[in-house]
């Protein structure tokens, strides 16, 4: 049983990762693999749809901050919606609010992206 | 009353190290925010232990002690890896280590931030970090 999932859907030229699970020093290596797959193919507008989420340490908010340079340098941004409580209460201790886009909904979040 | 958990130094055992101390915060009388709080600094010990002490040997042992008496959860994790100084790590100015989007480092940040009380301690056999969360209404002054 894995303790991760992730999905990669698209609406129209932005990419949607919904993350499901416990995303740690175990686990963060699989979204690591998706972010990058998605800059290889130059894929720069991304959500991460966080609803499943249960989750996250350090580890897996270490793997936001390693692409979010490259992503803005290309006109893109990485976004993050439908955060629990529990999981915006780590993502707040270390002000991640100050500097990534965080909205209540996906929707939100693609709209931004003006589509 | 003090339980103890010995898991190997890997990552595919965090959740167990989580989960161990998450049942054992949960009766002692905390509630569900702080349980998962303290549980998430566990978890950043063992994985600073995994990546630092150990550098990603797997055949290392963790030893995950947890300790209970007037209102103090105390947590003593403890390995027998390279030993590192925590006086050299300062806690970082978080907008400016944000702005400058680093990676890594923020472990410890959490830890302290989490906890009541975060200490190192290493001699020639061991390192232990030791973390104390009060239950709200028996903390010192």
């Amino acid at each position: 049983m894995s303790d991760f999932k992730l999905n990669v859907r698209n609406i129209n030229d932005i990419h949607v990762v919904d993350i499901k699970g416990y995303l740690d020093a175990h686990t963060a290596p699989d979204l690591e693999s998706a972010f990058s797959k998605l800059l290889d193919d130059k894929k720069f507008k991304i959500v991460v749809n966080c609803k499943n989420l249960n989750y996250i340490s350090s580890a897996g908010l270490g793997v936001f901050m390693m692409f979010i340079e490259e992503v803005r340098k290309n006109s893109g941004d990485i976004k993050l919606s439908n955060l629990t409580p529990k999981v915006y209460n780590v993502f707040d201790l270390l002000g991640f609010p100050l500097l990534y886009d965080i909205t209540q909904e996906e929707t939100d979040a693609v709209k931004k992206f003006g589509a | 009353m003090s339980e103890q958990l010995i898991i190997q130094s890997r990552t595919e055992h965090l959740r167990e190290a989580r989960d161990f101390v998450a049942g054992l915060a949960r009766d002692f009388g905390f509630d569900e925010e702080m349980v998962g709080m303290i549980s998430l600094a566990v978890d950043e010990a063992c994985t600073n232990v995994i990546k630092h002490a150990y550098q990603y040997a797997s055949d290392k042992k963790i030893v995950i002690h947890v300790s209970q008496k007037n209102g103090a959860f105390e947590i003593q994790i403890s390995d027998e890896g390279k030993s590192f100084d925590p006086a050299h790590i300062p806690s970082p100015n978080m907008k400016e280590y944000l702005s400058h989007f680093r990676r890594g480092g923020l472990g410890m940040h959490l830890m302290r931030s989490l906890m009541d009380n975060v200490e190192y301690k290493s001699n020639e056999k061991n390192n232990v970090v030791r973390m104390v969360k009060y239950l709200s209404d028996k903390k010192p002054a």
